[in-house]
């Protein structure tokens, strides 16, 4: 997956550095409750709701199941209406392939199309290390590329700057990158878009060669889809002589009557939006009409082994939509970057390290980036259980993962007490008469002071309840407990 | 009907007060309820944390100290949840693991028996006044399993309603998580303690005196973060409240007086 975020630390150290950011915090939290809100309208709005969110799982776990077949029916159609399909197995093949279609046009430019796919691969830092500069079109991963930053949120990289920081970046980096922003800038919002409007367009009519993603292929016509707000993803995508999609192998629709579905599913999750502003559609080439040069490059990059995981495959339904980052309370607090991939919050929890494996440091912490809470699952428009999938994946963590040995002894002895409920009895009671010996913040490491840093632990009370029970006439020894079933070591097995 | 408390080992050890509290309230609806001394621990921060093999002995055993009762009430939404969402995973693994058919079918029949305490008030004793008393103001925070998972809805609210003497305030952002996710609190102490500090400044902010939950667990974690910052607000179990009679309000510390040991 991309390289630039590479040398992240692991979710808990980053979060704890960005909790503390106050500027970020009232950002995010103002951005994700204002979306949410709106999300929640959007929805209620259709009485069907419900039917379409099954409707789409089961037209994602269809197509995932005969991915086979419906990749080699969507390669078939996109070479019939003149287009070139390239299969990339992972990251470093589908930079190559890019890379060298760009040269080949002999160009050394490219504009963008908003993308996961491409900054999932790192395309752009690949692309510039042949001497290609790629140009970011979306006004939000504008924003990212001239403030030289990482995105932050799937929708909307750069949900983590206000106006005011939009408008210091405009006026310091845009003459770097071509037309300077305008003097006397404000951070209005309509100052702020003009700006980017005058530097775009300039790309826009200079550029031979456009690079792109896809939200969907419609695998029996060979059709791409992508939705987008600003229009300038429909300027990549038919002004340039050459137009290169790079698009996961997991996009696919089987028909156009599948895609009806998540033409409502999407813009009401990610915009809450009825329906999004721009919609483009292509089908290989067309003479005189948009792009001469089409070429499609399916990737895998971790796909089919995450297809393998039953339970994990889950993720792949995914559409991009981020409405369980807008709901999720880990998100708001840690923000995007925390998470060290373009994948950031509850999806990329469990994405990321799925695509990537769960060797390094930063991806064995994901799994654990989440209080469980269920919002996200809530939300999902392709009703992926994010929390299933979550505590999976800590169960692959826990037994790959060499700093777990503790944790696992520990898990074991608690076990073997609280199977043996006469030992646990006479722990509680033993805790019970240490009570005044306990502090409510403990200086030693380990999971209390974690704990107690910043909450005081609660005081033991006097005796166990198990101890007032059995001290009842009818507790333990009374006439409740003839029968066998309970009673202190009943359930021993 | 042969009644179980299900307690949770959070409540046996911590909240002995919760667990007095449900037996007064349902002894005082006339029910005959039971407490197998054979009971631990669900197993859910084990399960959640990635141990999987590590809680299929606590499902046995639950299954097994459970079995006979018509129902196993719990005054804990979460680990209602652990029981009725996960084992059925878990005896589903073991089998695909090939490891027989016990732990599979132990879960199924304790399954559909583990009720959440105000599931068990409403829906099957069908009370939502429980003949409470209780002269405070307070707010209600629904922790997410009960939400999310159980489909709570709207039980825990109606019982406080009926509560004679209680003004009830509504908690802003009331169905976001506070942050505690059991092991997440220990594992994410930053993310954890800023969700949780969200939470007390929007529970104080109705200036209501007690901060009731249905889960022990989360108010462990709001308490812990009330006292450090010398909040006057109370964590409260609802089955304290609901416990409350108008003999106990004679004092003013809700926690003393709710249960006469």
């Amino acid at each position: 997956m991309s390289r630039t975020f590479l040398g992240m630390p692991p979710f808990p150290e980053a979060a704890a550095v960005s909790t503390q950011n106050a500027q970020l915090r009232a950002n995010l939290t103002h951005a994700t409750h204002t979306i949410r809100d709106k999300r929640a309208r959007a929805v209620t709005e259709l009485d069907d709701w419900a039917q379409l969110r099954q409707a789409g799982q089961e037209i994602k776990d269809h197509t995932l199941r005969h991915l086979d077949h419906y990749l080699l029916q969507a390669e078939k159609a996109v070479t019939a209406a003149g287009g070139t399909v390239h299969w990339a197995a992972d990251a470093a093949e589908a930079n190559r392939i890019v890379a060298d279609l760009v040269r080949a046009t002999g160009e050394s430019e490219v504009v963008k199309v908003k993308s996961m796919a491409t900054q999932e691969i790192g395309l752009n830092e690949a692309l510039a290390a042949e001497g290609i500069t790629a140009y970011e079109t979306d006004l939000a991963e504008l924003i990212v590329q001239l403030g030289d930053d990482l995105p932050s949120h799937i929708l909307v990289p750069a949900i983590h700057r206000n106006r005011s920081e939009i408008r210091d970046i405009f006026r310091d980096a845009m003459g770097r990158w071509g037309r300077p922003a305008p003097d006397g800038l404000t951070d209005s919002p309509a100052e702020l878009a003009e700006a980017a409007r005058l530097h775009l367009r300039e790309k826009f009519l200079r550029a031979k060669v456009a690079v792109s993603g896809a939200n969907f292929i419609v695998a029996e016509t060979g059709t791409l889809v992508v939705l987008e707000s600003e229009g300038n993803g429909r300027m990549c995508l038919t002004l340039p002589e050459t137009l290169i999609s790079v698009v996961g192998i997991e996009k696919l629709v089987p028909s156009w009557r599948d895609l009806e579905v998540f033409l409502q599913l999407l813009p009401r999750s990610s915009t809450a939006e009825r329906m999004n502003p721009y919609t483009t559609l292509w089908t290989g080439t067309t003479a005189g009409d948009g792009p001469s040069n089409f070429h499609l490059v399916l990737l895998d990059n971790g796909r089919t082994d995450t297809l393998a995981d039953e339970v994990g495959r889950q993720a792949l339904r995914c559409i991009r939509c981020s409405a369980c980052l807008n709901v999720c309370p880990v998100y708001e607090r840690a923000g995007g970057h925390a998470y060290g991939s373009p994948y950031p919050g509850p999806i990329g929890a469990i994405l990321t390290p799925q695509l990537r494996g769960l060797q390094s440091e930063v991806d064995a912490s994901l799994p654990y980036a989440s209080s469980l809470c269920g919002a996200c699952y809530e939300v999902c428009p392709v009703a992926i259980d994010i929390p299933e999938v979550l505590v999976q994946l800590r169960e692959r963590v826990a037994d790959q993962a060499p700093g777990h040995r503790l944790e696992r002894a520990a898990m074991k002895s608690a076990g073997w007490l609280l199977d043996h409920p006469a030992a646990y009895s006479a722990a509680l009671r033993t805790a019970s008469r240490a009570r005044g010996l306990l502090p409510r913040r403990l200086p030693l490491p380990g999971p209390a002071k974690a704990w107690s840093d910043s909450r005081d632990l609660p005081t033991l009370p006097e005796h166990p309840f198990r101890d007032w029970w059995n001290s009842r006439p009818n507790g333990e020894d009374g006439p409740k407990h003839d029968d066998g079933k309970t009673g202190k070591d009943s359930a021993a097995r | 009907m042969r009644v179980a408390l299900f307690l949770t080992c959070v409540n046996d050890a911590l909240y002995p007060d919760t667990g007095r509290a449900v037996v007064t309230l349902l002894e005082r609806l006339g029910v005959d309820v039971d407490f197998p001394t054979g009971q631990t621990c669900c197993g859910q921060p084990q399960y959640n944390t990635g141990y999987r093999r590590e809680t299929e002995p606590l499902v046995h055993r639950m299954a097994k100290v459970f079995a006979g009762y018509d129902y196993v009430v719990t005054p804990s939404g979460s680990c209602a949840a652990m029981v009725r969402d996960n084992y059925p995973r878990i005896g589903a693994k073991a089998r695909a693991e090939g490891r027989g058919t016990a732990l599979g079918k132990a879960a199924d029949a304790l399954v559909p028996r583990v009720v959440e305490l105000t599931e068990f008030l409403v829906d099957v004793l069908e009370v939502t006044d429980v003949g409470a008393y209780f002269p405070h103001t307070v707010t209600y925070h629904p922790s997410c399993h009960g939400l999310r998972m159980l489909g709570l809805g709207d039980r825990p609210v109606r019982l406080l309603r009926a509560v004679r003497g209680l003004t009830l305030i509504e908690l802003p952002g009331a169905e976001e998580c506070c942050g505690f996710g059991g092991t997440f609190s220990v594992k994410n102490p930053a993310v954890s303690t800023a969700m949780g500090t969200d939470k007390v400044r929007n529970a104080a902010s109705t200036g209501a005196e007690v901060l009731c939950g249905a889960d022990n667990s989360c108010l462990m974690h709001l308490g812990g973060l009330l006292h450090r910052q010398d909040q006057p607000l109370r964590p409260l179990h609802i089955a304290e409240i609901l416990a409350a009679t108008e003999q106990d309000a004679t004092a003013t510390e809700p926690t003393e007086t709710v249960i006469p040991a």
